[in-house]
């Protein structure tokens, strides 16, 4: 296991490295010269040279990547080139809608994805069956801000039940309101990951059907549907874990066009409005957090799995 | 067996059929809005202003009269362009990653994989907004980040495929017979690994589409010149809780468009691979669900 999770780790550092330098590479070296793009066509020599002072942009590449990476570790993404402001506390304040948006999000794909997968695993071949599966396919193809659109129709224009837009001022200071603001944009965002992740479930669902435990489970007089709630389940659920990696990409990417949608302000909506903005420092810092969380995620899901699925140990 | 035995059974599946129509379809209006639509889509009128579905307008008008069916089918123009031109890089870049991972040295394959395994946990909507930070929104954007993010996907997919035929007996013996390693790869490998090419690249169009759609949205895709279903959305958003059916098109377009690729992807693989185990489709799918 120590073994494992040190090579785990040494492929984790290895991939911040990597996303780290593609990061600095595209935002540095391929405009050509930052500090003209910064400063804009219309800037003077002397505005132009200012920047690349403050930047440090005359020292060695691997310096200038060396001193970001430095400033990292110490807690320092970095400031705004339009405000001056310190990327890491915007980071930190704009979370506070992200990540309840996002674990939100997360719990309502579950919820869809865990019952109905297995259900339409267990109706393989029947009209309900049927009906699940090509249900999660045609919801799985549809554009995240598309179903939100139709879900403020639905829910906040017709039934008037949920607010269509909007984050309250006062923020977590009213709880109720927050969470009511956040429940459209969740669902939203829960709904088409779950319908992905119902499809892994069936699949998860229907080898675990064929498995030989399962269908001994059977034979010994079980149901085949309790063999399956029984024996087969507890695999199900680890194989979903593999997969929770990839469905923390896909709820971040969700909530940048999402927020966006429901005008919240949140880490998504920030970005979007940096890249227009073109505030190249400050978009360099919230990408390393954003793909840094993704590998983190992948590392600790990798890791969690290793040690709760003993036929992971076994193989060694 | 001819040659083409695998479209007849692509054919006998329901869902490719239904993925072959709709991608046959959208191909084709894209080709007619070529030199035909029924109105200019950019004309304006005022008089005209959200015309419920109808004759002549078929799907109605927006808020400044422009025809939605003709603004939905010069769409499907740049959705087409964007999809083949994705699904080009995606390949050109998947194969080379592949090749390398499979056929070089034995250091350069192995930190080959690696940097595919890293590479992969990328969201093609990240590395889009990275490209648009420095050169501004474009539909290039669109065409080059799906590319990057889907070519590694195809590079994963690809390699262990290359491996394999790889220690077949017909690349043994086009080495015997003398054939340096890029025509044996032209010769013997690539034809072995297109039908694994194929199904990669039905569902990397899809992810094109919802990137498309996903990115005008957000402004970084197509200019506001362009016609573009992602765009046709955020055109209407704010109209949704006056005229909520105009909003429903452009939509309907995306999704039938996504699920057809999809759709057409798996009926594809079970065409090809006859010996398949369902789980492995379902499995795969899903890493390509992961971008808009």
């Amino acid at each position: 296991m120590i073994r494992y999770a040190l090579t785990r780790l040494a492929l984790l550092l290895l991939g911040l490295f990597v996303a780290s330098a593609l990061i600095f590479l595209t935002l540095r070296v391929l405009p050509g010269d930052v500090a003209q793009l910064i400063a804009g066509i219309d800037a003077g020599p002397a505005q132009v040279a200012a920047i690349r002072e403050r930047l440090g942009l005359g020292e060695p590449l691997a310096v200038q990547y060396l001193s970001w990476i430095g400033g990292v570790f110490r807690g320092d993404l970095g400031q705004s080139l339009l405000t001056g402001a310190p990327v890491a506390g915007q980071l930190a304040e704009k979370a506070q809608v992200t990540i309840p948006l996002g674990l939100m999000a997360m719990t309502v794909a579950l919820l869809i994805a865990l019952p109905f997968g297995v259900l339409s695993a267990v109706r393989r071949g029947r009209p309900d069956g049927t009906a699940l599966s090509v249900g999660a396919q045609a919801v799985a193809a549809v554009p995240v801000v598309w179903a939100g659109m139709m879900l403020v129709l639905v829910f906040a224009v017709w039934l008037g039940w949920l607010p269509a837009q909007g984050f309250p001022r006062a923020g977590w200071s009213d709880p109720a309101s927050a969470i009511r603001a956040l429940l459209l944009p969740a669902i939203t965002i829960g709904v088409v990951e779950g319908a992905m992740l119902m499809r892994f479930v069936r699949s998860a669902t229907l080898q675990a059907t064929g498995e030989d435990f399962v269908r001994t489970a059977a034979a010994k007089g079980l149901t085949r549907t309790q063999a399956l709630i029984r024996h087969g389940l507890p695999t199900v659920g680890l194989s979903i874990i593999t997969v929770l990696g990839l469905q923390v990409a896909g709820i971040i990417v969700g909530a940048v066009v999402i927020e966006q949608l429901f005008s919240l302000p949140g880490i998504g909506r920030m970005l979007v409005e940096d890249v227009g903005k073109r505030d190249l420092l400050k978009v360099q810092g919230e990408l390393l957090a954003l793909t840094g969380f993704v590998l983190v995620v992948g590392f600790a899901v990798d890791l969690v799995h290793r040690l709760i699925d003993p036929r992971q140990r076994e193989a060694e | 067996m001819s040659r083409f035995a695998w479209l007849r059974r692509l054919w006998a599946l329901s869902t490719g059929r239904f993925g072959l129509l709709v991608v046959l379809t959208i191909g084709v209006v894209a080709l007619v809005a070529r030199f035909w639509l029924p109105f200019d889509p950019q004309a304006v009128d005022v008089d005209g202003r959200w015309a419920l579905p109808g004759w002549p307008h078929l799907l109605g008008t927006d808020g400044a009269g422009r025809d939605i069916l003709s603004l939905l089918m010069a769409g499907a123009r740049t959705t087409v362009w964007v999809a083949l031109g994705a699904g080009l890089v995606a390949t050109v870049i998947g194969v080379a990653l592949a090749a390398l991972g499979a056929l070089t040295a034995r250091w350069l394959r192995e930190s080959v994989a690696v940097l595919v395994d890293i590479l992969i946990a990328f969201p093609v909507l990240l590395i889009a907004m990275m490209i648009s930070s420095v050169w501004g929104g474009s539909l290039w954007v669109v065409i080059v980040s799906v590319g990057i993010g889907f070519g590694v996907n195809i590079a994963r997919v690809t390699r262990p495929e290359l491996r394999r035929v790889l220690h077949s007996d017909f690349v043994l013996a086009g080495r015997a017979a003398g054939l340096t390693p890029f025509q044996n790869l032209y010769r013997h490998l690539l034809p072995n690994i297109a039908p694994v090419l194929i199904v990669q690249l039905s569902w990397g169009m899809a992810v094109a589409v919802l990137a498309e759609a996903g990115l005008s949205y957000l402004g970084f895709g197509a200019p506001l010149t362009e016609p573009s279903w992602g765009l046709l959305l955020k055109d209407l958003q704010q109209y949704i809780s006056v005229h909520p059916l105009s909003v429903v098109w452009p939509g309907l377009a995306i999704t039938i468009t996504v699920l057809g690729l999809n759709l057409l992807g798996d009926a594809l693989r079970e065409a090809t691979d006859p010996t398949l185990t369902r789980r492995r489709t379902a499995a795969q799918t899903h890493t390509t669900a992961v971008i808009s």
